[in-house]
């Protein structure tokens, strides 16, 4: 008991260590970088990593905070994310095998039946 | 004794509903009881309240009685409320004690009638809404008993539907009435906008306090409350509904218009008289209409053949000495000789329905004649109504009432010579046009067509006749001319109600020398009548001869021509109206103001000005949706980073904003 509030307490002043803006400052570049794949790839497969990319940005950026006022909300919030992360992998990959039996492409830009 | 107050007017109108609601199963015996016990018992009520009222007297001689509020909205809220004075008093025991009298007539009178259950229903609601119209506390509730007489008016002067002419009677009566109703309506509108109440103790009050004598919003009001008592009362100019009205059988014609209904406008002007004494120029109204149409109506009623034309000339005319004495300020005396005419009239009517009702249905006077010996009962209660109706000196009520108006007429602060001059005129017309019709109806040789009915009037038809030539014997001793004893009953005990008429003129010989002015002018008449009528006739029939006189007599049977003169100005261009709408005139000038506008603007729209609009706006639109329909464009990357700029602009706004 005595030896588990030890490590928690020595964990908690390694991450006080590290300054709040340091860990934002990551969580903004993850994000970005996401979001670049995103525009630039084409790839379907590639666009799914890219989302995957910037969801465990948003997931970063609550720990971060979650660490900087000591709340456990944080925490719960990222299993929140890879829950729904998870699930959206799942159903997007199910939509990737669809796509790519029906149009024997994963490029993005060619799916665009569905414009105006 | 007095809380049965409320009991006067409930008892006639539950036997109103009685009677028209179940009417159609009873027997004749059980409806005649019906309707003539409700009347009855609302009758002895009054008198024994009547009775507790002169021996105990309540505070201020006033008893209120609040039965329920009417109606309350935002500060109005009139009640059903009852208002008993010296005043009102008088009005009620007059309404129930002849009501119960001429109902007890009609049980016999109406025998052979289909409608038995409907009459007396009628009868019932209007002796109802009298005892309401009488009683009332506010203008509201008396304006509810004023347009529910109205109504019994209209429903029984038109009671023989099928013949056309009643209808037209009843219509006319209705419409005539209500142009005065409507004026009276304004005037309630204007008291309640500018004093803030209905109540009318609490508005005479406030009218007092509020506003000076002889202001323009005090002579508003009280001129369109005269309109009403006009219309109602059946003055000048309002007079012509009344004559047509001898159309209902005839215990309606002395009931309603005779004795009380047409009554009303005087009763609604002594109610309101202190209104009516800060409008002096109105007051002086008032007098001038009594004198006029007094006149008018005398010289109509020497020139009528129908006797009930006459007796209805004659109602009109009495009236007019009861405006006459209200426009003098002489209120109680107003109200002296409306109670004496009540009586006198009634008499008159329910004697001159025997007389019909013998003769068949005959209504001319110079196809009667010789039922002296025929009718006693008839001929002796007519001549005692004759009588009193032409002031027969001493001994009948109407000299006691007509001449204590005349002699206020002279005296009073608002009376001069003429007013009195005309007064005493009339009372030569009065003595004339009735003695006429004695003469001619009872005296002389028999002129009827047909042989008389054989059977004789029974007691139901009698005892109305002797009690009411009773009263119109001794109705006037209750008020007697100082030279007489000087009695002061009925204006001391109205005084209380009424204020007394302002002397100026005082002089015991004044007085003593216009009473037998007065009586001269009374006696002078019946020699007169006698005269010409029953033994020169001869004389007047020569005087006919010359074309003049035939034309106006003519003139003076159709009453002055105003008939004629409201045909020619109101309902000729009213039907004229009336069938250019039925071929559409409105109709068409909206098409023609609809054509022209058309035309208008096709000529302005030559060039298109307006499609430039349209097609404008058209163009425009479909601008727009390939603007829009663009950005769909069906690739996933495009929308993503559509959102992340518009992410990015908000984050920015949020941040430096």
């Amino acid at each position: 008991m005595a030896g588990m509030k030890m490590s928690a307490m020595r964990t908690a002043e390694a991450v006080a260590a590290i300054p709040m803006h340091h860990g934002l400052v990551l969580a903004a570049v993850l994000f970005a970088l996401g979001l670049i794949g995103i525009l630039v790839r084409r790839n379907l497969i590639f666009i799914l990593m890219s989302i995957e990319i910037m969801l465990n940005a948003a997931g970063l950026a609550f720990v971060v905070a979650g660490a900087r006022w000591e709340q456990a909300d944080g925490q719960v919030m990222l299993i929140f994310i890879l829950a729904v992360a998870a699930v959206e992998v799942s159903v997007g990959l199910a939509l990737l095998l669809l796509l790519h039996r029906r149009f024997q492409t994963l490029d993005a830009d060619a799916v665009s039946k569905m414009r105006g | 004794m007095l809380s049965l107050l409320w009991l006067i007017p409930t008892l006639p109108l539950a036997g109103f509903l009685v009677l028209a609601l179940s009417g159609k199963y009873l027997g004749r015996r059980s409806i005649a009881v019906i309707g003539t016990s409700s009347v009855a018992l609302s009758a002895l009520i009054a008198i024994l309240i009547g009775i507790d009222f002169i021996a105990a007297p309540p505070p201020g001689f006033v008893f209120r009685q609040e039965a329920w509020t009417w109606i309350a909205v935002a500060g109005f809220s009139p009640g059903i409320g009852f208002y008993l004075d010296a005043l009102s008093l008088v009005m009620i025991l007059v309404v129930t004690v002849i009501s119960f009298l001429i109902h007890l007539y009609s049980t016999e009178f109406m025998s052979g009638d289909d409608g038995y259950a409907r009459f007396f229903a009628y009868m019932n609601l209007f002796v109802g809404s009298m005892c309401i119209l009488v009683l009332a506390d506010n203008l509201l509730f008396l304006y509810l008993g004023w347009e529910g007489v109205g109504l019994c008016s209209y429903l029984l002067i038109g009671f023989w539907y099928r013949d056309s002419g009643n209808g037209r009677a009843a219509r006319k009566a209705f419409i005539v009435t209500r142009v005065g109703d409507t004026a009276m309506a304004l005037g309630v509108f204007l008291l309640f906008t500018h004093l803030g109440t209905l109540d009318i103790q609490s508005l005479m009050q406030r009218v007092t306090q509020q506003w000076p004598e002889g202001s323009e919003l005090a002579i508003l009001a009280a001129g369109l409350l005269l309109g009403g008592a006009v219309g109602k009362s059946a003055q000048l100019p309002l007079q012509i509904w009344l004559p047509d009205a001898m159309a209902g059988p005839t215990p309606v014609s002395a009931l309603m218009h005779a004795a009380t209904m047409v009554t009303a406008g005087v009763y609604l002007i002594a109610r309101t008289h202190v209104l009516f004494s800060l409008a002096p120029p109105v007051q002086l109204a008032v007098a001038v209409i009594g004198a006029l149409t007094l006149l008018l109506a005398g010289f109509s009623a020497l020139a009528q053949k129908d006797i009930k034309r006459v007796l209805a000339y004659s109602t009109i005319s009495q009236i007019g000495y009861m405006f006459l004495a209200l426009g003098v300020g002489a209120w109680s005396a107003a109200i002296f000789h409306l109670m004496t005419h009540a009586f006198f009239k009634a008499l008159l009517f329910l004697s001159a329905g025997v007389v019909i009702m013998t003769l068949h249905e005959e209504h001319d006077i110079f196809r009667m004649g010789g039922l002296r010996k025929k009718l006693p009962v008839a001929f002796w209660t007519f001549l005692i109504g004759s009588a009193s109706l032409a002031a027969l000196p001493l001994v009948t009520a109407g000299f006691y009432s007509k001449d204590l108006i005349l002699w206020q007429t002279w005296s009073s602060q608002g009376g001069n010579p003429w007013l009195w001059a005309a007064g005493c005129g009339g009372a030569i017309l009065t003595g004339l046009y009735i003695f006429r019709v004695v003469f001619l109806v009872f005296f002389g040789e028999a002129r009827a067509a047909a042989p008389p009915d054989t059977r004789r009037p029974g007691l139901r038809i009698t005892i109305p006749l002797i009690v009411l030539a009773a009263f119109s014997i001794v109705g006037g001793w209750i008020e007697t001319p100082p030279f007489l004893g000087h009695l002061t009953l009925f204006s001391d005990f109205v005084q209380h109600a009424l204020p007394p008429a302002q002397v100026v003129h005082d002089g015991k010989n004044d007085e003593t020398v216009l009473e037998l002015l007065a009586i001269a002018a009374s006696l002078g008449s019946i020699a007169l009548a006698y005269l010409l009528f029953l033994r020169y006739p001869a004389f007047l029939h020569g005087l006919m001869l010359i074309p003049e006189l035939a034309r106006i007599r003519k003139f003076w049977h159709f009453g002055w021509g105003f008939d004629r003169f409201y045909e020619f100005l109101f309902v000729r261009p009213y039907i004229w109206l009336a069938y250019a709408d039925r071929n559409d005139v409105v109709d068409n000038i909206y098409k023609m103001a609809i054509s022209f506008t058309l035309r208008w603007l096709q000529k302005v729209d030559r060039h298109d000005v307006i499609d430039y609009i349209y097609s404008g706006l058209a163009e425009l639109c479909l601008f727009l949706y390939r603007a829009l329909s663009a950005t769909q464009s069906g690739q996933v990357r495009r929308y993503a980073a559509a959102i992340a700029a518009g992410s990015i602009s908000i984050i920015f706004i949020g941040i430096f904003a």
